[in-house]
């Protein structure tokens, strides 16, 4: 008997040598994001690590943490190369009696970087308040109390549309708006500016908020607006039409409703991907280098006369000083550390933001089920 | 135009029996039309809905039965594109669509039971208490009371009083649908409206369902959806026939399952469409 021939026999064709093509670009461009993030990651975690630990107790470089940005002066002294920071540096000259040694300086590569996590963490959480505010109010409007109208797919529209335009509009819009326009309550009449009084000696001054903490949360939070806004509604929409039928037929009112029965299953959701979204837009330099960063600045927020003046003043943040760093001084052995040590902080304090929110959705998950 | 067309085309009277007209009416439509944008729901319905009775609703499905019932707490009006293009319901003999009806206070009078049932993810208790805690109603000892009153009422109590604070989802299908019954009685109303409440609910759980709106009817006024004819057989006093959105006849129970007068009504409860 002959044997029957295989009817399984692979056949040799192009469209195997194909597949197998195809098969290898589309594994080899996974492996190339691979590689690249772990490159991006590698290189700022492993230098960075060099300023940020130490190999002594305390192992953390507290100073780096807990200071403000120095210039660093390097010099040579009886035949020893030495560095030191702006103020280490002229105890040491009025000691040693040389007022002009020379020495060559590097800016801001001294000292800490304390006041830009102080701004950042300022930053973040001030429009994150607002953008959870507005955002989940305008989402709760769309989804709960308007009729689905062509007024209301327009907006829709247009919250798309924003979640599209380009960070450095943002920035510039919030210089427009908040920074040049938005009125101050003063008791005077600015003559540079539209003014409305309102009366009691007092007048509303569209002179604008300036450079400060106000504007940035503003404008933050306005990029950051669209994402908050989508996940508000999909939260919303993920919670049954039955708690909301089951409520209203009890007789609550929609308000009540939605209060203790739509809003409180909805907020976990909502909160974790608004903060990813917040997060995402806090490490933006665009939207704050016009409205709330400034390059150096010698007092921290809290040094104010009257508390309200803290929302009146700008900020050192963390994006805003690793772009002056990376771009503004040379790169060379001296301001590697800051350099790669404030993108380290800022990346730690990034991460520390997405997982904070990652942990939150899963706790809030496990209590929140139906 | 057959003989049997112009039989279905006549109005069904709108009391369930002449005997009965005299009895007061719990609700009483009108000559309603109902529109979902331009797709007419209901066709000139007129129906008396007798108090402390179960009425049935039954009739194939997309022919209006859920439309009428949720007309009566006004549920309807969550919907945008519903609107009633004519006709009048009243409750308690008041038109609920007047401007000085507040529909918070109508739903208070007018319970509902929903098809699916929808236990809130929260506690027994908080359940029961809901409908008096957004009334303002704070006093420990009477949200007791009423809990354990709306439970015994909905024939509950003995298999829940030892684990009232643990979520009324942790029940099963048919306890659950209970629990709804018994929020629902707890903020007292004159009417519950049931919509299919057992149709996802297995024979038994169905059975303790039903009793127990045997038992109910003495306090309220019961409007049940049903998809089932025998379930309309056993627990109803008076029965609705609906056909694509025209009440096509009403009666007493025992006379619409033993004597239809339309022969749409006999085809369809022995099954031959439907
Ligand atoms: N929200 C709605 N929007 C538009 N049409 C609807 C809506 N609800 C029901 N309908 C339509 O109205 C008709 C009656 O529906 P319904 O009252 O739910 O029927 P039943 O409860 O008898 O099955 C059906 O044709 C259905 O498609
Ligand atoms: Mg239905």
């Amino acid at each position: 008997m002959h044997a029957p021939a295989n009817p399984f026999a692979g056949q040799k064709s192009s469209s195997r040598s194909i597949e197998r093509v195809a098969f290898g670009v589309c594994r080899s461009a996974t492996y190339f994001i691979l590689l690249c993030a772990a490159c991006i990651f590698g290189t700022i975690l492993f230098k960075g690590a060099g300023t940020v630990f130490q190999t002594t107790a305390p192992f953390i470089n507290v100073p780096f943490l807990t200071q403000a940005p120095e210039t660093l002066f390097v010099f040579e002294h009886e035949g020893v190369k030495m560095k030191m920071g702006d103020k280490e540096f002229r105890r040491f000259k009025e000691e040693k009696g040389l007022p002009d040694i020379a020495a060559e300086s590097y800016v801001y590569s001294s000292g800490g970087i304390f006041p830009c996590i102080v701004g950042t963490v300022l930053l973040v959480v001030g429009s994150m308040f607002i953008a959870l505010f507005i955002g989940i109010s305008s989402a709760i409007y769309l989804n709960e109390y308007s009729t689905h109208g062509r007024f209301v797919t327009f907006i829709r529209l247009a919250i798309l549309n924003l979640a599209g335009v380009p960070s450095i509009v943002f920035g510039l819009f919030g210089v427009g708006l908040f920074v040049a326009f938005m009125p101050l309550l003063q008791n005077f009449d600015n003559p540079a500016a539209p003014t409305l009084p309102v009366g009691f000696g007092h007048y509303l001054n569209f002179s604008g908020w300036n450079v400060c903490l106000l504007s940035g949360w503003f404008t933050l939070a306005f990029m950051a607006l669209p994402v908050v806004i989508t996940a508000s509604e999909e939260s919303l929409k993920a919670v049954p039409m039955g708690f909301r039928e089951g409520s209203l037929a009890l007789g609550a009112t929609k308000w009540q409703s939605i209060r203790t029965n739509v809003l409180p299953y909805a907020l976990p959701g909502m909160l974790t991907s608004s903060i990813l979204g917040i997060a995402r837009v806090a490490g933006e330099t665009a939207p704050i280098m016009f409205t709330a960063a400034y390059v150096v600045r010698d007092k921290m927020p809290w040094d104010v006369e009257r508390p309200l003046d803290m929302l009146f003043q700008g900020v050192m943040a963390l994006p805003y000083h690793i772009y002056v760093v990376s771009s503004k001084i040379p790169q060379n052995e001296y301001t590697e550390r800051v350099q790669y040590g404030a993108a380290f902080v800022f990346l730690v304090i990034v991460m520390g933001i997405a997982l904070t929110s990652i942990l939150l959705r899963i706790k809030m998950r496990a209590r929140y089920r139906w | 135009m057959n003989p049997t067309d112009t039989k279905t085309m006549q109005s069904a009277t709108a009391d369930p029996d002449s005997a009965d007209a005299a009895a007061p009416a719990m609700i009483e439509v009108e000559n309603l039309d109902f529109f979902y944008g331009q797709a007419q729901a209901l066709h000139d319905v007129s129906i008396r809905i007798p108090a402390n009775k179960v009425t049935a609703f039954i009739g194939p499905s997309g022919c209006g039965k859920s439309t009428l019932l949720r007309c009566f707490n006004r549920m309807n009006d969550l919907i945008d594109v519903a609107r009633i293009d004519a006709g009048r319901i009243k409750i308690h003999g008041v038109d609920i669509h007047h401007a000085d009806v507040d529909v918070i206070a109508l739903r208070r009078q007018v319970g509902m039971v929903f098809q699916k049932s929808n236990p809130f993810p929260k506690s027994i208790y908080e359940n029961i208490t809901y409908g008096l805690q957004i009334q303002g109603v704070k006093d420990r000892k009477q949200l007791d009371e009423v809990v354990e009153k709306s439970l015994r009422g909905a024939a509950l109590w003995d298999e829940v009083k030892d684990r009232l604070h643990t979520s009324g989802l942790g029940l099963s299908g048919g306890q659950q649908q209970r629990l709804c019954i018994a929020r629902a009685i707890a903020v007292e109303p004159s009417i519950i409206l049931m919509d299919e409440p057992c149709s996802a609910l297995d024979p038994i759980a169905t059975s303790k369902v039903e009793e127990l709106i045997q038992q109910l009817k003495t306090k309220y006024t019961i409007v049940i959806v049903t998809h089932n004819m025998q379930q309309a057989g056993r627990c109803s006093d008076q029965t609705a026939f609906f056909y694509l959105g025209k009440l096509i006849e009403y009666s007493k129970t025992e006379k619409i399952f033993t004597n239809p007068a339309q022969k749409q009504t006999e085809d369809y409860i022995t099954g031959r469409f439907g």
